[in-house]
C-alpha cells in the first residue's frame, strides 16, 4: 500500500505515528512532503521560543524516527500538482510519487487582510519557526510593537512582542471585543481590563486602513482617521486553509477556503483524505490541534482497514494568554427557558466565571473561565462525562483546584472511561493502569508511556492529581532524595537542619544520615548551613565539606594554581584600587583577564600565596568576590543617569546597593544579577536570575533568566516598582529559591519544574500567598546583618590559613608539578593531557 | 610462598594535622602521597595525590565519602570517584590510583610504600 502524507505540521506527523502504530512497514510505503525545513513541530507552544526554547525542544520527533519507522520524509520541497487520473503527485523539485492513498495535512497560512504596506519591512505573520526567529531579529531595535488581531493567535503575538521586550504593545482588533469565538463579552471585557493591566494597549472596533512608511512600517493608519506609530508589526488576524493544491486538482472547496471532507474525511475523490486545519468539515474548520488529531486517527483507522468516523469535535479549550488564564468548555453561550446561567465577577483581582446548566440543575452544559481556569479539567469533565451535580452547583465557581473536592467532584468521582487527555484520547482507565501495571511513578513517565499531555499540555495538572492520588492511595510518595547517604530532599533537609538547630555537617550526618556521605550531600548540606546560619562556611569542620572551591575560597584552575577575583560591586572600580590589582598581580606573576560580570580575575596563584595576597588586597579596601561559591557572584550594571544621556535612573548606585545587600549568601546555586538604567538593557539584565531595568516610574523586577548552555529571558515579576519595594520582592525570591530549589538547580530551571510558572510564582512574591513573605525579610535581614568578608576571616585565623599549603609536611614547598606557558605577554597553564 | 615486597614506613605528618573527614598532601621522597583520615571510624588511607584522568595533583583537596561500603575521594577537577581501598574508579572510568598502607604511632602517621 503506498500512502503519500502531503504535509509535515502536528497533524501531519501525528498521522504518520498512527499509520506506523497500525501498519508494518513491509504493508505500506509512506512519504511526507513538507514545506518547511524542519521536522514537524509542537506550533501550539511556538510562543514558548521566546522563552527560550530552542526549535530542537519543539519539534516532535526527529529525522531519525521517520527514518527508524521506513518513513521516506521530504523536507523544504512542497507538492505542486496531483494528478488524480493517475494518481501521482509530482513536487517542486521534480519528484514524483504515485499513491494508493493520498492524505492532505496541508495546514493554514495566516490571513493577510487586503490592506497596502503589508510587504513593508518590519511586517510580520505568526506562523512557522522561521517567522518568529525574523521577528526576534528585528525585534532588538524596536520600542513599540503591534498586532493586528485580538483572537487566540493575536494574543499569543502579543505575548511574543512582550516577551521580545517591546513593553509598549498594541493590540488592534476589528470586532467590538476580544475572543469573541471562545468567551462571552463579560468575559472579553474582564480580558481586557486584565490585559491593560499588564501594560498591554487594546484597541477595539478598529480597522486598519494602510500600513505607512518608507521601506521599514513606521505607522498604522485606521478607517477612523487615527494613527499609531510602530517599530513592528505583526498581523494574525485568522488563518485560511492551505486549500489551493486541491482545488488544482478539482476536489470540492468551500466558499470561505477548506477542502469538503465528509464524515469519513473523504474529499471528494475517495482516495484522497484531507485533515487537520486544511478540511472544511461539516462546515467547519477546526482550528485546534486536538481534533486534528482525533482525524489522523480517523484516517489512519480507515486506511488500515477499520470503520470509523469523525463527527465532529468538542472545542473546550484552555489557553494561558500572557498570563491570563481563558478557558471555555462545552457550550459557553448556551442561554434559553431551561438553563440556569451562574456567574460571578470579581474585578478586582481579574476572574470571571460562567457556568450554564440544566433547568433542573443536573447537568453542566458549558461555561467560560478567564483569569483561574484552575477549575477546567474538572469541569469539562463533569461536563463531558454528564455527572450529576450536587445541589449546590454554584460551589463549583469558588475556590481553587480544591474546590472540585469539597463539593466530592475530584479526579476520583470521574468515570474509568473518561477522556482526561483529548489530543491523545487517554482515559482516566489508561492513565491509572500505566501508573498500577507499568509503573510510572513521575508525570514524565506517564506522558511517555500513555501519550497524554504530549498534545497541548492542558490535560498535565489533571495527570498529576491522579499520579499522586493513585500513588498516595498506594502508601507511595515520591521524592526527590538527595543522596544515599540522606533519605530526604534538599528541601526536607532544609527545614530539619533549622529545626534540630544543626551547625555542622558531621552533626548533620550523625542525627539525619548515615555513612560517611558523598560529593553531592556534602556541598548540599553546606550550602543549606550557610544559608540557614550564615556563619564562616571554613569554621566548625565545615571546611572539608565544602565543594573543593569553597574550601579554600578560589577557583581551582587547570594545573592546580587558584583564580582570585576581589569584589568589584556594580563594576565601579576607583583608579587608586585598579594600581593595587596591578601591582598584587605583578608581585604574584597572575595572569589577569576582565570577567564577564566586570570585575578582574587574578589566574595562577599558588595555594600557599592565597592568604598572602588577600592580605594586600584587604588591606586595600577589597573584599572576596564569592566567585568559587554557590552565592552572589556580580550586578552588573550599565553606567545609568549619572552619565548616560538616555539614562532614567542610577543604575550603578542600585546595583552597588543590591551587591552589597545579597553578597556572600549561599544558595542552592550561584547567582547573578543586573541593572540597567533604560529599556537599552545594556547591563543585559534579563539573562540573569534578578535582573532590574529601570522605567519611567521606577524598576521593572525581572526574575528567573539564565545565560550558559541554555539561555533564558528572565521574566518579569513586577513592574514599575520603587527602590525599597524591588528589594523587598528580591529578598522573599531569593529566600524562596533557596528554600525550594533542589541542589544545583539555577533560579531558571527552579521556575520551569515549577507547577504554575510564573504566575503561581509572582502570587507568591508579590501577593504573598503562601503567607510566608515577613517571615523570609526577616530571614534575609539576618543573613545580610551577619555578613563578614570570608577571606578577612581566613587570614586572621591560624587554623583556617595553615590549610592552605601544598605539602602538610613541607609547607613552605609549592607543587613542583605546576607549568605555564608563555601567552602573548602573560602566561597560561600549561595544557593538560 | 610468595614473599611480600618489604615496606619501608615514612613518618607523614601527626594525626592533628589532618583536618577532620578530609585529606592532606604528603612528600614523601619526591612522591605526591594524598592521606586521608575518616574520623567517624578513626580509618586512615592513603593513595597517589594525582588524578589520573587528567594527571593532576589535586586528590588530597578531593570530598571524601562513602559509596555503599567503600570509602572514596571525588577529586576536585571533574569529580572522578576512587576507592581508596583498592584504588579503582568507581565513575566507570578505566584508570585507577595506586593505595598505600597507614599506621599510627604515639600521634604520628606513617605512609609504607616499596623499596
Amino acid at each position: 500500500m503506498r500512502i503519500v502524507i502531503i504535509g509535515n505540521g502536528m497533524v501531519g506527523y501525528k498521522c504518520c505515528e498512527k499509520l506506523v502504530n497500525r501498519i508494518p512497514p513491509a504493508q505500506r510505503t509512506i512519504t511526507v512532503f513538507g514545506e518547511e525545513t524542519r521536522p514537524a513541530y509542537d506550533r501550539v507552544h511556538l510562543s514558548e521560543f521566546f522563552a527560550g526554547k530552542s526549535p530542537e525542544e519543539l519539534t516532535l520527533a526527529p529525522a531519525a524516527w521517520y527514518e527508524e519507522n521506513q518513513i521516506r520524509l521530504l523536507l523544504g520541497d512542497p507538492v505542486i500538482r496531483i494528478d488524480r487520473a493517475s494518481k501521482t503527485i509530482t513536487s517542486h523539485q521534480g519528484i514524483t510519487v504515485s499513491y494508493d492513498f493520498l492524505i492532505l495535512a496541508t495546514g493554514s497560512a495566516a490571513f493577510v487582510p487586503p490592506v497596502p504596506g503589508t510587504e513593508k519591512k518590519g511586517v510580520f505573520i505568526y506562523r512557522t519557526i522561521e517567522d518568529l526567529e525574523m521577528m526576534r531579529d528585528w525585534a532588538g531595535k524596536c520600542r513599540t510593537g503591534a498586532v493586528i488581531g485580538g483572537g487566540l493567535l493575536g494574543l499569543e503575538a502579543a505575548k511574543a512582542l512582550v516577551d521580545l521586550g517591546i513593553t509598549n504593545t498594541h493590540v488592534i482588533e476589528f470586532a467590538t471585543r476580544l475572543m469573541p469565538r471562545q468567551i462571552d463579552a463579560t468575559g472579553s471585557l474582564l480580558l481586557e481590563a486584565r490585559l491593560k493591566q499588564l501594560g498591554l494597549t487594546i484597541h477595539t472596533n478598529k480597522n486598519t486602513a494602510a500600513i505607512e512608511g518608507d521601506d521599514n512600517v513606521s505607522k498604522m493608519r485606521f478607517t477612523d482617521g487615527t494613527e499609531l506609530s510602530t517599530d513592528i508589526l505583526v498581523i494574525s488576524a485568522g488563518i485560511r486553509p492551505r486549500d489551493e493544491l486541491a482545488r488544482a486538482a478539482g476536489l470540492e472547496t468551500g466558499s470561505r477556503g477548506g477542502i469538503v471532507v465528509n464524515d469519513n474525511l473523504e474529499t471528494t475523490d475517495p482516495h484522497i483524505f484531507a485533515i487537520g486545519e486544511c478540511a472544511l468539515h461539516g462546515n467547519m474548520i477546526y482550528g485546534l490541534v486536538a481534533p486534528g488529531y482525533e482525524m489522523a486517527d480517523v484516517v489512519a483507522d480507515r486506511i488500515s482497514g477499520r470503520h470509523r468516523s469523525f463527527t465532529g469535535f468538542d472545542m473546550s479549550t484552555r489557553l494561558k494568554l500572557i498570563g491570563t488564564d481563558v478557558a471555555s468548555f462545552g457550550d459557553p453561550f448556551i442561554e434559553g427557558d431551561n438553563i440556569r446561567t451562574i456567574s460571578v465577577t470579581d474585578h478586582q483581582q481579574g476572574i470571571y466565571k460562567r457556568i450554564n446548566i440544566s433547568g433542573d440543575g443536573k447537568t453542566l452544559l458549558g461555561g467560560v473561565l478567564v483569569g483561574d481556569a484552575a477549575d477546567y479539567n474538572m469541569l469539562l469533565q463533569t461536563c463531558k462525562n454528564q455527572i450529576v451535580l450536587p445541589p449546590q452547583a454554584d460551589a463549583l465557581l469558588f475556590g481553587g483546584r480544591s474546590a472540585g473536592e469539597q463539593t466530592g467532584m475530584g479526579v476520583d468521582s470521574l468515570p474509568d472511561a473518561a477522556q482526561i487527555c483529548s489530543c491523545e484520547a487517554v482515559t482516566k482507565a489508561a492513565i491509572l493502569k500505566s501508573i498500577t501495571e507499568d509503573g510510572c511513578e513521575t508525570v514524565d513517565a506517564i506522558k511517555k508511556c500513555t501519550k497524554a499531555g504530549t498534545g497541548c499540555g492542558g490535560c498535565m495538572p489533571m495527570v498529576k492529581d491522579l499520579l499522586n492520588h493513585t500513588l498516595k492511595a498506594q502508601g507511595k510518595y515520591i521524592r526527590n532524595l538527595l543522596c544515599e547517604h540522606f533519605p530526604y530532599t534538599r528541601q526536607e533537609l532544609f527545614d530539619l537542619v533549622k529545626l534540630h538547630d544543626i551547625r555542622s555537617y558531621d552533626e548533620v550526618l550523625s542525627q539525619l544520615g548515615s555513612g560517611h556521605g558523598c560529593e553531592t550531600c556534602k556541598p548540599a548540606i553546606s550550602s543549606i548551613l550557610a544559608s540557614l546560619w550564615g556563619e564562616m562556611i571554613l569554621r566548625k569542620g565545615n571546611d572539608t565539606a565544602q565543594d573543593s572551591n569553597d574550601r579554600f575560597l578560589a577557583n581551582i584552575q587547570k594545573g592546580g594554581t587558584y583564580s582570585v577575583v576581589p569584589r568589584i560591586p556594580g563594576g565601579e572600580i576607583t583608579p587608586e584600587k585598579l594600581i593595587i590589582i596591578g601591582q598584587v598581580a605583578q608581585k604574584y606573576q597572575l595572569y589577569t583577564k576582565i570577567t564577564g560580570g566586570q570585575r578582574i580575575d587574578l589566574f595562577g596563584a599558588h595555594l600557599s600565596d592565597l592568604p598572602a595576597i588577600w592580605e594586600e588586597l584587604i588591606a586595600a579596601g577589597f573584599e572576596s568576590g564569592h566567585a568559587y561559591g554557590k552565592a552572589l557572584r556580580t550586578v552588573k550594571s550599565c553606567v545609568g543617569s549619572t552619565w548616560c544621556r538616555f539614562g532614567l535612573h542610577d543604575s550603578v548606585s542600585y546595583a552597588i546597593r543590591l551587591e552589597e545587600r545579597y553578597r556572600g549568601i549561599r544558595a542552592p546555586h550561584k547567582i547573578k544579577s543586573g541593572v540597567s538604567g533604560c529599556i537599552r538593557e545594556c547591563a543585559e539584565a534579563k539573562s540573569k536570575d534578578f535582573g532590574i531595568i529601570a522605567t519611567e516610574k521606577g524598576w521593572n523586577l525581572y526574575v528567573c533568566g539564565n545565560g550558559g548552555s541554555k539561555p533564558q529571558h528572565a521574566l518579569l515579576l513586577a513592574a514599575d516598582l520603587d527602590s525599597e519595594t524591588c528589594i523587598r520582592y528580591i529578598d522573599r525570591f531569593l529566600m524562596f529559591y533557596i528554600k525550594t530549589a533542589d541542589p544545583l538547580t539555577r533560579t531558571a530551571t527552579w521556575l520551569n519544574k515549577m507547577e504554575g510558572g510564573i504566575d503561581y510564582l509572582r502570587n507568591v512574591v508579590v501577593n504573598d500567598s503562601l503567607g510566608l513573605a515577613a517571615a523570609w525579610e526577616e530571614e534575609m535581614q539576618l543573613l545580610v546583618a551577619s555578613y563578614e568578608c570570608e577571606w578577612k576571616a581566613a587570614v586572621n585565623d591560624p587554623e583556617i590559613r595553615k590549610r592552605f599549603s601544598h605539602f602538610v609536611n613541607a609547607p613552605e614547598e609549592k607543587d613542583p608539578t605546576i607549568a605555564f606557558a608563555p601567552l602573548r605577554d602573560q602566561k597560561r597553564a600549561a595544557e593538560w593531557k | 610462598m610468595i614473599a611480600s615486597a618489604p615496606i619501608t614506613w615514612y613518618q607523614a605528618c601527626r594525626t592533628i594535622d589532618v583536618p577532620k573527614n578530609g585529606g592532606v598532601c604528603v612528600k614523601i621522597r619526591e612522591e605526591q602521597v594524598a592521606l586521608f583520615h575518616f574520623t567517624r571510624t578513626d580509618t586512615w588511607y592513603a593513595t597517589q595525590n594525582e588524578c589520573p584522568h587528567r594527571n593532576q595533583m589535586a586528590l588530597s583537596r578531593g570530598m571524601i565519602g562513602s559509596q555503599g561500603d567503600i570509602p572514596k575521594v571525588a577529586c576536585p577537577f571533574h569529580k572522578k570517584t576512587f576507592s581508596l581501598e583498592t584504588g579503582e574508579c568507581l565513575s566507570g572510568d578505566e584508570c585507577s590510583i595506586k593505595t598505600y598502607p597507614v599506621k599510627i604511632e604515639n600521634g604520628w602517621v606513617f605512609i609504607g610504600m616499596d623499596e
